[in-house]
Order: C-alpha cells, then sequence, then structure tokens
C-alpha cells in the first residue's frame, strides 16, 4: 500500500503527492507501454545529445579557420588556462613523482634493480601519467569554469546580446576557449612531467645518492621519441576534449541557475569520461606503432 | 507625463509584419499578428506575461524563426537572410535586455567597445574612445566608464545598456521591459532617456511593457496584445477609454499619474 496516496472517487483519478505519482505511472499505470516510451525517450535524447554535440564540434572547424580572428581573446584565455592552473599543476606533477618513486622502489629492490627506478618513472610519467593527471586537473579547473562561464552568459542572455550585436558568439567564446586550452594543455602536461621527474629525483636522491645529470640522462635514454609524440598528442586531444565539452554544455545550459550549475558539472563529468575512453585508444594505437 | 508630439513620417515603414504565427510545442503564442512601424515613431506592446510579447521582438531581430507569415525590417524579408545579410540588418537593430545583458567580465567601456571594434574595425582608437565617451554621455553615465556592471546600479545598468545599443547608431531599437525592476524615479529617468534616444538619434521603437506610465510616456502608439494578436490599436486614450473588458483590466491594475 502506498502512502501518501488519497483518492478522489467523483473523477476517479488517483491523486498522489511528490515523486510518487511519476512512480505510480511507471509501476502501475501503463506498464507495457510505459516501459517502451522511457526506452525510446532515452533513446532519442542520447541521438539527439550525439548529433547536437557533432553539430557544434563541425561548427567549431568551419568557424576556427575563417577571419576575423580573435587573437586577444585567444591570449586572454591561453592565460586563463595556462597561468591560473600552474601550481595546482607544480604541486600534484611533484608530489606523483616523489609518491610513484617511493612506492615503486620495494618491487625493484627485491630484484637490486633500484638503478632502473630513473627510467621506470620517466616512462611512466611522460608516457601516462603527466598526460592523463594534468588533463583530468584541467578538466576539474578549466573545465567547469568554461561550463559555468558560458552557462551563465546563457541564461543572462549575454550570449544572444553578442548576436544581436551582429557580432559571432560562436567564434569569441567558443572558438577562443577551445584554441586555447587545446594549445596550453601540452604546455602542461609537460611542466607538469618536470615537476613529476623533479619530485622522483628528490625521493631517488634521498635513498640513493644518484646525481641529477645521471638520473635526467639515465631517465631521458629510456623516453623515446614516439612516447614524447603520442604525450603531445594525447594532451592535444584531450585539452580539446575538456574546451570543446565544457563550451557544449555552457552554451546550450538551459534557462535558470540551475541550469549553470548542471553545465559545469557535465562539462567536467563528460570530458573526464572522455578522456579515459581516448587514452585508452591511444594508447592501443601507439603500442600498434611501437617496435617491438 | 505625456509624450511630446514627434515627427512620423508615415509613409516609411521600417517594421512591416503580416500574419506572424509562432508556436512552443503545442502552445501556440502568437496567432496571426500584423504590425505596422513607422520611421520615427514609439510603438509599445501592451500585455500580459507570457502573451508573446518578448517573443514578437525576438522574431523581429531575427533571433527566433517564425512558424508562418512575413517580417520585414528595413525592407528586408528577415527569415529569408543569409546569416551573413542577417549580421548586416542586425547592426540597424538595437536590443535592450530586460536585464540588460551586459558583459559582466567586461568593464562599461569594454562593454561599449565589443561592438565598435567588430563592426567598425577602421576606427582608429582615439575615435572609438571618443563615441564611446560620448555615447556615454548622452545617457548621463560618463563618470562610470571604468566600473564593472556588477558594481551599477538596475537603472545605470538599464542606461549602459542602451549606450550600447547606440553605439552603432541603430535605425530600430528594441526594448523588452525597460522599467521591469526599477522604482519609480528611475523608471521616470528610463523613460525620458527612451525619447530622448527616439529624438536624437531619429529611432523607431518597438517597446515592450505593462508598465503603463511607460507606455503613456513613451509610446506614440499603444498595441494590447490579446490571444495571440493585437486586440487593439492606437493612442494611448483610443486603447484604454473604450469600455474594452482586457483594457479595462490593464488599466485598473496601474497607477497612473497624469500631470
Amino acid at each position: 500500500m502506498l502512502t501518501g496516496v488519497s483518492h478522489s472517487f467523483d473523477c476517479d483519478h488517483w491523486v498522489l503527492s511528490g515523486n510518487r505519482i511519476a512512480l505510480w505511472q511507471i509501476v502501475c499505470m501503463k506498464p507495457a507501454s510505459h516501459k517502451y516510451t522511457l526506452y525510446n525517450k532515452l533513446y532519442t535524447t542520447v541521438l539527439s545529445d550525439v548529433y547536437n554535440t557533432c553539430r557544434f564540434v563541425f561548427r567549431f572547424f568551419a568557424e576556427v579557420f575563417r577571419p576575423p580572428y580573435e587573437f586577444r581573446e585567444i591570449i586572454r584565455q591561453c592565460y586563463n588556462v595556462g597561468q591560473k592552473s600552474l601550481a595546482l599543476v607544480s604541486l600534484t606533477g611533484f608530489i606523483t613523482g616523489f609518491v610513484f618513486t617511493n612506492q615503486s622502489r620495494p618491487s625493484l629492490a627485491e630484484f637490486g634493480a633500484t638503478s632502473w627506478l630513473p627510467g621506470l618513472i620517466s616512462i611512466a610519467i611522460v608516457r601516462a601519467l603527466a598526460p592523463l593527471i594534468t588533463s583530468l586537473i584541467v578538466a576539474g579547473k578549466v573545465g567547469s569554469n568554461i561550463g559555468a562561464e558560458l552557462g551563465s552568459m546563457k541564461v543572462t542572455e549575454q550570449i544572444e546580446a553578442m548576436e544581436v550585436s551582429a557580432t559571432n558568439p560562436f567564434k569569441f567564446l567558443v572558438v577562443s576557449r577551445v584554441v586555447a586550452t587545446t594549445l596550453m594543455n601540452p604546455l602542461l602536461v609537460f611542466y607538469m612531467a618536470f615537476a613529476g621527474l623533479l619530485g622522483a629525483y628528490i625521493n631517488v636522491h634521498q635513498h640513493e645518492n644518484t646525481s641529477f645529470a645521471a638520473f635526467f640522462q639515465h631517465g631521458f635514454a629510456s623516453i623515446s621519441f614516439l612516447d614524447m609524440f603520442a604525450s603531445i598528442i594525447k594532451s592535444l586531444v584531450y585539452g580539446f576534449t575538456i574546451s570543446i565539452t565544457g563550451c557544449y554544455q555552457g552554451y546550450n545550459a538551459a534557462k535558470g541557475t540551475q541550469g549553470v550549475g548542471k553545465a559545469a558539472n557535465a562539462a567536467v563529468v563528460a570530458s573526464m569520461f572522455l578522456i579515459f575512453i581516448e587514452e585508452m585508444i591511444i594508447v592501443q594505437i601507439v603500442n600498434q606503432l611501437r617496435p617491438s | 507625463m505625456r509624450k511630446s508630439p514627434v515627427d512620423i513620417d508615415k509613409q516609411n515603414t521600417v517594421i512591416h509584419i503580416r500574419g506572424l504565427y509562432k508556436s512552443f510545442d503545442t502552445v501556440a503564442v502568437l496567432t496571426g499578428m500584423d504590425l505596422d512601424l513607422y520611421k520615427g515613431e514609439n510603438v509599445v506592446v501592451l500585455g500580459r506575461s507570457g502573451s508573446g510579447k518578448s517573443v514578437l521582438i525576438k522574431l523581429i531581430a531575427g533571433l527566433l524563426k517564425p512558424d508562418s507569415g512575413t517580417i520585414c525590417v528595413a525592407g528586408e524579408e528577415i527569415d529569408q537572410l543569409s546569416p551573413r545579410a542577417l549580421q548586416e540588418l542586425r547592426l540597424k537593430i538595437g536590443f535592450l535586455y530586460q536585464g540588460s545583458a551586459l558583459y559582466d567580465s567586461m568593464t562599461v567601456r569594454e562593454n561599449l567597445e565589443f561592438p565598435l571594434v567588430r563592426n567598425s574595425p577602421h576606427l582608429t582608437h582615439e575615435e572609438r574612445e571618443d563615441t564611446i565617451r560620448e555615447v556615454l554621455e548622452n545617457v548621463g553615465l560618463s563618470q562610470s566608464i571604468d566600473k564593472m556592471p556588477s558594481e551599477l546600479s538596475g537603472g545605470q545598468k538599464k542606461r549602459v545598456g542602451i549606450a550600447r545599443t547606440l553605439i552603432l547608431h541603430p535605425d530600430i531599437m528594441l526594448y523588452d521591459e525597460p522599467t521591469a525592476g526599477l522604482d519609480p524615479v528611475t523608471s521616470s529617468d528610463i523613460n525620458m532617456l527612451i525619447n530622448e534616444v527616439q529624438q536624437k538619434y531619429r529611432t523607431s521603437s518597438v517597446i515592450i511593457t505593462h508598465d503603463l506610465t511607460c507606455a503613456k510616456t513613451t509610446g506614440d502608439r499603444i498595441a494590447l496584445i490579446t490571444d495571440g494578436k493585437f486586440s487593439r490599436e492606437g493612442t494611448f486614450e483610443e486603447v484604454f477609454q473604450t469600455g474594452d473588458a482586457e483594457a479595462k483590466k490593464f488599466y485598473d491594475y496601474n497607477f497612473i499619474i497624469d500631470t
């Protein structure tokens, strides 16, 4: 028996309060057709979301090469993305390198192979940790910021006001942010790799008394051109993903302050999810290209 | 305060709307609306919330597409225009939003500079600065040039919003609830400013409001929306002194000061 259900006999219509009406409708009132409708709705929503995202991405590529170019805004956004993430990336990179080295030592020490630490750490940081961790930080910091900022502009009709004043809001707001984030992410990734290696070096130096030059010589000897190239490609792809997702969510935010919050949240969640999928795909491709 | 007479060119129609229909999902908002706006004229559109007033001016600005009907702005049928042609036409249209829609990450100067830089690239830095100062002086806000929108009052925001639209010297002004949320004194200042803009810049305007003081002070003609189309049109007296039930409801709930 559902509590909080009242029955009005005159119109033969159940009157329920709150969310119970939805539950009642799903469970009891339209069992077969509702299930179909729910799947159908979900299917349509997902398909229309994919279609709209593709249109948004195509529009970006159509606009990015077409003048006029918003150079000033791109530089401003580069500053926002790069400079403002620097402290967080430095700290996270340093700690990652330090802790990863600390955790790897016992396993290598069992085989008397602690001299492999610089090579192992360098490979791990350059190939995987730096692109992935930096991009996740950028997704959290920059992606949410883009989603919230554009969402707020959309809700307060600022984007529409730009359109009415005969300027192209997509070029000014979306293209500039996507270009800036895509360009700055590789720089942040390499900066983080350096901070990570520095953290690793301090840990190695404490235990093995290795010199700075020997550590980096050994470390860089283990990294191939393909590793560097793959990291650059990864960071460009992740930077693009973060910014285009943030822009898409913000640019299409629903009305109201709730929409701004949703846009910021969806920007982070969707871009992190996409980054992991892309990581998996890129790693598979690079492994195919790597000489055995 | 009653509006002083202005020079209206009735041979020159700047906005011509015929048989305009617009619906959202299953809700019909505009159902066969007709409107003519003459050069130099201020038309006030009155109607209840949700009656489609804001939809009407968004259709005029080309921000929404009509389901059917024609909208001609400055001789161009707006829904037939290419994106580039629409952008050029929008240079002739100024749009004041209800919430002013100032770019909140920019100062007042940057807000005014934004459309100017993109639409008048031939201007030098000094010429741009002079234009910005002149327009701000016209709306009485020259001292606020370096302020952020968050530092301005509601009335000041509206003034900056008007200045931002005026900077491109539009022929047509679209005002969406220009006095909404303002105290009576500030509302009166904004009404005066709308009239000054009409006379100084020779603009033709569509003013969306449900403030009858604003309608009386700024409108050369009043049009009342009922059920998606204009039920009454004419001077303030012609619309409100007829015993029409809808007009009477509007009149009774507004406090009119006639001096």
